[in-house]
């Protein structure tokens, strides 16, 4: 194998890794939020213990998190040296602004998240807690701006040779190392096309993670009927957190398809697996792509795609045919993960929605009922879901950006450290694939540890600080008082 | 006036200082962590850098950002050419952080042993592979006209950056046996406050002896050393700071100790970066094809725009990191959430 595919397998196999606990952290951070915030308003130790518990799974997903991201910080350099040259003004100001502003936000307020309990008050504990779920969706904001530049790049002018060259200048193979992207105009480099779409789906994603973590959980315990009082106010918080997520999520993922027909239009071909230009463009459901007769085999809906790109069936669509061949990206796999996605994430809106609606006719925690159960059943499985949403999403807009790291100017191929050997990234590829392997029996063991522990129970939580023990009093005193 | 190459240039500078005055002393009692041997104890070691560990770390992360956003020729020719070293780096860095996370979550002796080790070694590991990427730079690497390093892998295991990364490992055992006095009491104490000195001698035995290895393999730093012959009074001030730690020790002013060896670190990072100034990473044995701040650097729009970046986050950050040092000060007691 050669150090391009070597590099992007170790690329995607560490940034899939990581992703795995960047949208926990991020959803349980808000999850964090309104549990402290709920225990603040009504001074409930079940909230309290809710807090607590949930804080206790959030450090060990925040760990694992914080180890595996630096490997990425490192890589860009390591392994993508020529594209470090080229977007160094870019990309690494994006960079460095998520660790000004995101990252020490995030890690200093931790220490009071984690270990403050006894150290400061009820107020600033909440106040430490918003702040580590704000500096997390920070550095969402500027990692997501700086990879959405690769997507749709603006705001930059080309540099060659220390000449700055005309708009629309494309560095050719031979220019491309003597070439670099210097920025022109800040905002516009921030406020890129696509980077508010993909943003706020994003984000959304990780809320769904966090979300359904905690539904996860709080169903196995309802099954066994175990912690009964923390799993229903937990299951309650979550639901709604998670009702409202999916919902938003459909938006969101509409915008960002909306912006993919306009801005890489061989993505949007790939995605649904569009090869001729057409009008009455038809909406694959499920399918598999013949790439020999370039047709999709499966399930669709004519015209549906010509609809929601234009509003007509005689809108016309760009198919694969409009670009040459080398530009292409992998269509099948890209196809296929954003199908994954999208049946998922239909899926995750069904599901939470079921529970808003059992929880309406109030048979939500009639445990009882085997219809109940049932879904018990498929919800402790759906944690699995948005994790599998957001890497098959990641899939498709990365893939299909490909074969170009910066989309338009500079190729995959090009961006590589030119010094770096493939014997080199094959021992880094074995390295991570040890430790991440290890890190992740480990973590399904602690986690599974946690939960078979459980929250505690007691009415009187014995880890509460006994200052917070008198505000809690003070808040049942006024909550009998206007009661 | 200073210009904007400059101001980046001792900026990263800064959050590099920063690093090694934080996250130093937490590697630090990495290093130290397998010499006492009762669980209390370490767990009492553990426990000292438990909340601020991670903020330490930020510190390299935001460090490695500004130079690729400052600096991308030097970012991009020291990643990709020190790539094994970064890898192993990598490696130490990921061990010893999740170490800190999972030791105490089980209580068998294998288990806690099996991360005891992964956070200790990590910790040293990491210490020399910092150390030795600082030697290769004052040394000078082999680089081609893009600024990629081109010498292998062998060549950057040569004795004079063998010898700095000895010496950064003894420095932040130092620092970390310093800062451990400050968090421990009673038996504990006694012993860490001990160590002190040994950690003391055993840094300024390998400075010295680095001292010496510069004549040898570093011909060209005596040349800058006539040429800027003020750096001299930096290097004695250093080694007057280094010697103030054992008698502030003695006396018992263990925030004073910890201080003057954070003084001493940062005249350490001072004394590096005014001597290899403009240069980034020398070129050697072509000086010309050397990365200065000026080749190496993006556009100054770039610089001013992260300038007003810095100058509105830096204050922040400080505020809120005095704070945790703050709310965490006083020595270490295990609590149900204690690691």
């Amino acid at each position: 194998m050669d150090v391009e595919i070597l590099s992007r397998i170790q690329f995607a196999f560490t940034i899939m890794f990581h992703y795995l606990y960047v949208p926990l952290t991020m959803g349980l951070g808000v999850v964090l939020v309104i549990m402290e915030a709920m225990w603040l308003k009504t001074g409930s130790p079940k909230y309290h213990n809710m807090a607590r518990y949930w804080t206790r799974v959030f450090g060990l997903t925040f760990a694992i998190g914080v180890a595996t991201g630096i490997v990425l910080e490192f890589e860009f350099g390591t392994n993508w040296a020529a594209y470090s040259r080229f977007v160094g003004d870019i990309f690494g100001s994006a960079l460095a602004a998520e660790g000004i502003f995101a990252f020490f936000l995030e890690s200093g307020f931790l220490a009071i998240l984690l270990f403050g309990w006894n150290k400061v008050g009820p107020k600033l504990h909440f106040f430490a807690t918003c702040m580590v779920c704000l500096g997390a969706h920070f550095s969402a904001v500027w990692i997501v701006i700086a990879n959405s530049w690769m997507h749709t790049p603006a705001g930059f002018r080309i540099e060659y040779r220390g000449e700055i060259m005309p708009p629309g200048f494309v560095p050719t193979a031979d220019q491309i190392l003597n070439s670099r992207a210097v920025v022109e105009d800040f905002w516009a480099m921030i406020f890129n096309p696509s980077s508010m779409d993909r943003l706020a789906h994003v984000v959304v994603g990780c809320w769904q993670a966090g979300a359904f973590l905690v539904i996860s959980i709080s169903a196995y315990y309802l099954l066994r009927g175990r912690h009964l009082e923390f799993a229903r106010t937990s299951m309650k918080v979550a639901l709604i957190f998670a009702a409202v997520a999916s919902l938003l999520q459909l938006a969101t993922g509409a915008k960002s398809a909306d912006g993919v027909t306009k801005n890489q239009p061989a993505k949007l071909a790939a995605m649904e697996g569009v090869f001729k230009t057409q009008s009455n463009a038809p909406m694959a459901i499920v399918g598999w792509l013949d790439m020999e007769k370039q047709e999709v085999i499966g399930l669709q809906i004519p015209g549906m795609l010509s609809i929601l790109v234009g509003g007509s069936t005689n809108t016309v669509v760009t198919g694969l045919d409009a670009f040459p061949k080398e530009d292409w990206p992998p269509v099948q796999a890209v196809f296929q993960f954003y199908h994954l996605m999208i049946a998922i994430g239909m899926a995750l809106i069904g599901i939470a929605w079921f529970g808003m609606f059992l929880w309406w006719r109030g048979w939500l925690f009639n445990t009882s009922n085997p219809i109940v159960r049932l879904y018990y059943g498929v919800l402790v499985l759906s944690v699995l879901g948005p994790q599998i949403a957001n890497q098959s999403g990641w899939f498709t807009t990365e893939l299909g950006r490909q074969p170009w790291i910066v989309y338009g100017l500079m190729r995959t191929s090009q961006g590589l450290s030119e010094v770096v050997k493939a014997n080199h990234v094959i021992a880094s590829l074995i390295m991570f694939t040890f430790i991440y392997a290890l890190l992740f029996a480990v973590f399904l063991y602690l986690l599974n540890r946690k939960i078979q522990r459980g929250p505690d129970d007691e009415e009187e939580s014995e880890e509460m600080p006994t200052s917070w023990v008198a505000l809690m009093e003070r808040r049942k005193g006024q909550a009998r008082g206007a009661g | 006036m200073l210009d904007l190459n400059t101001i980046w240039f001792i900026l990263v500078g800064v959050l590099f200082t920063g690093y090694a005055m934080l996250d130093g002393f937490d590697l630090g009692v990495g290093a130290l962590h397998l010499l006492v041997k009762k669980d209390e104890d370490r767990r009492i070691f553990l426990n000292a850098i438990g909340p601020v560990w991670d903020g330490n770390e930020v510190w390299l992360v935001t460090g490695a950002g500004a130079l690729f956003a400052a600096f991308p020729m030097v970012y991009a020719g020291v990643f990709s050419g020190f790539y094994l070293p970064f890898m192993a780096l990598l490696c130490g860095l990921i061990f010893r952080a999740v170490a800190i996370e999972f030791r105490s979550k089980e209580p068998w002796g294998w288990w806690r042993q099996m991360w005891d080790l992964g956070f200790s070694l990590g910790s040293i590991g990491s210490s020399f592979l910092i150390g030795l990427t600082m030697g290769n730079i004052l040394v000078g690497v082999q680089l081609d006209a893009t600024g990629n390093y081109i010498g292998g892998v062998r060549a950057l295991f040569n004795p004079y950056a063998i010898l700095l990364g000895f010496t950064t490992v003894a420095l932040f055992a130092m620092h970390g046996s310093i800062y451990l006095v400050m968090k421990t009491e009673g038996e504990l104490q006694a012993i860490v406050r001990r160590w002190v000195n040994h950690t003391i001698g055993l840094f300024l035995f390998f400075y010295l002896i680095l001292n010496v290895a510069t004549l040898i393999y570093a011909p060209h730093l005596l040349e800058i050393l006539r040429a800027r012959p003020w750096l001299i009074a930096v290097f004695v001030l250093n080694v007057l700071v280094v010697l103030n730690i054992p008698r502030q020790n003695h006396k018992g002013n263990d925030f004073a100790a910890f201080l003057s060896s954070c003084a001493s670190m940062a005249l350490l990072m001072a004394l590096f970066g005014l001597t290899v100034f403009p240069n980034m990473v020398l070129s050697m044995p072509n000086p010309e094809l050397s990365l200065t701040i000026y080749n190496a650097a993006s556009t100054p729009k770039t610089h001013m725009i992260m300038l007003i970046m810095a100058i509105i986050g830096i204050p922040i950050i400080l505020a809120y990191t005095v704070s945790v040092y703050f709310i965490f000060r006083g020595k270490v007691k295990l609590t149900a959430h204690s690691y």
